[in-house]
């Protein structure tokens, strides 16, 4: 428990101390929000969507917990470049709890940048249908960003410098969040954009929080929370197991 | 304590360590001597199981650390070659972390941190971050972080290398004091050889790879016919200049500063 908790706070002291990358990774979505939400608004109110700065909200904020979650992640590489992973990697501790106690502190502060885009479309205009689903929806961002922060731990421990970074960030990354839903309705895609969107475990994600936020979902609130919560097992279990194989 | 036998690091056809064996009694304070690229520093890994050695067997107080890598990790503490700070927090929390990882007492835990930053002269900075420090001041506190569990054996890879002699001397009384009194097993890799002569029981000299010398710093001068270790192990060795192999490490390194302004 102690260890858990000591790497659980450092990576929160870690996010808290550098404020240039807590702003610096607001932009993205204030951008996101104010471009599309603004400039495709008109277009998807006369093809009959309704409001689309209401659809794109909880996109946007799953978008913010995404690349936090995923940076969190990757910051294995990071420690292991100036040194600091090796402290841990030697510790009289199974490798298990490394990876949980950092992976939990990573996704604590993925939920952090959630709940600030989610202040933040409160700011442009968006409003929750209800107030009494807000606790679950804070619980569903905290199991996204519990599922990337584990899937970047992942991959960061099979590589050696940020060389391969480009590759996951354009190959992975980017079309986890483009293909998931988070700009567009699921409804009447063509077929191979439709099964991409089923095996996107952020598709889940961006479905349940709009269905918390905005009251209406692709597949249902209790199979997103479903398919969700054994996708992060599935990368926890990975994660761990590719960490506690890292040689220096 | 510490036993080798045919031990052997392969890196896709680069052979970093070559067949070595040796072994370190319980107690002893062990140098490790070499020039760079000897293959001290990876010998070092495979003993606190930061890599799996491609052949030969290994015991560390009584365990196979390419095997039972979590029963191996309780036995040691390491101080590295190169940093393993976190430079974002302060030293106090440097050394806090530490203490979490090794399960030292949480009441035991200020104490002994307060003792370790004063002896290096680092207490009242304990609140800076640790980027802020120079080589020599992250130095210190990597060994005073080194120093916080009290290991059955000690691994310390270059400790003093960047440290004044008033700092060394300092650092090594300490140590030498630990041996004798918790009779803890001292493993060390050095370039200076006048501290090796002083502290070392038994020396064993690695080259290319290959052990080719051990003993006592007294046997290898006699057996060099040198007056002093350094030229023991000029003769030893030769007196070509070695050049390491830059790796992926290196360069992010070199990446990392140019990010930083």
């Amino acid at each position: 428990m102690r260890v858990l908790y000591t790497l659980w706070l450092r990576q929160l002291k870690r996010y808290f101390r550098s404020k240039s990358r807590m702003i610096g990774s607001l932009g993205q979505p204030l951008l996101f929000l104010v471009g599309l939400g603004f400039g495709f608004g008109p277009i998807y109110q006369k093809a009959g969507g309704g409001d689309y700065l209401a659809f794109l909200a909880p996109g946007v904020i799953s978008m913010g917990i995404l690349f936090t979650a995923i940076f969190s992640g990757i910051e294995v590489i990071w420690d292991r470049q100036f040194g600091f992973l090796k402290e841990t990697l030697v510790a009289p501790v199974s490798r298990f709890s490394i990876m949980l106690g950092r992976t939990l502190g990573g996704a604590t502060v993925a939920t952090i940048q959630g709940i600030i885009v989610f202040l933040m479309t409160l700011v442009v205009g968006f409003r929750p249908v209800s107030l009494l689903m807000l606790p679950v929806a804070l619980v569903i961002m905290f199991i996204i960003a519990l599922l990337f922060t584990a899937l970047g731990t992942g991959l960061a421990s099979m590589l050696e410098d940020m060389q391969g970074f480009q590759l996951i960030m354009n190959f992975l990354v980017m079309p986890t969040f483009f293909l998931s839903g988070a700009l567009f309705p699921l409804d009447n895609l063509p077929g191979p954009i439709s099964f991409i969107a089923k095996i996107d475990p952020l598709a889940y994600g961006v479905d349940a929080l709009r269905s918390t936020l905005i009251g209406t979902s692709h597949f249902g609130l209790g199979t997103d929370f479903l398919v969700l919560s054994l996708f992060t097992l599935f990368f926890l279990a990975l994660g761990s197991k590719l960490f506690s194989r890292i040689q220096i | 304590m510490i036993q080798a036998k045919d031990l052997v690091k392969d890196f896709n056809g680069f052979v970093a360590v070559n067949h070595i064996s040796f072994e370190v009694k319980s107690g002893e304070i062990f140098a490790f001597l070499g020039p760079n690229g000897a293959g001290k520093t990876t010998t070092i890994k495979m003993l606190t199981t930061l890599l799996n050695p491609t052949s030969g067997s290994l015991e560390l107080n009584g365990i196979n650390p390419a095997e039972n890598k979590d029963e191996a990790r309780k036995s040691f503490g390491i101080v590295f070659q190169d940093p393993s700070l976190d430079d974002e927090l302060t030293a106090y929390e440097n050394m806090e972390i530490h203490g979490a990882l090794y399960g030292v007492p949480v009441e035991m835990l200020s104490a002994r941190i307060e003792e370790l930053l004063k002896f290096v002269e680092l207490w009242d900075r304990k609140d800076d971050f640790v980027k802020k420090f120079s080589g020599g001041m992250k130095r210190r506190l990597e060994i005073a972080r080194g120093l916080t569990h009290h290991p059955k054996v000690l691994f310390l890879d270059e400790p003093t290398i960047g440290l004044d002699p008033q700092t060394r001397n300092h650092i090594w009384s300490y140590i030498q004091d630990l041996n004798k009194k918790e009779g803890m097993t001292v493993f060390f890799t050095t370039h200076y050889m006048e501290e090796a002569d002083r502290v070392a029981h038994r020396i064993a000299v690695i080259d290319r790879g290959n052990i080719i010398a051990k003993g006592t710093p007294e046997e290898l001068k006699v057996k060099t016919n040198t007056k002093n270790l350094e030229d023991a192990f000029l003769a030893l060795t030769g007196k070509t200049i070695r050049d390491e192999e830059v790796g992926g490490q290196d360069r992010m390194r070199e990446m990392r500063k140019m990010w930083k302004r």
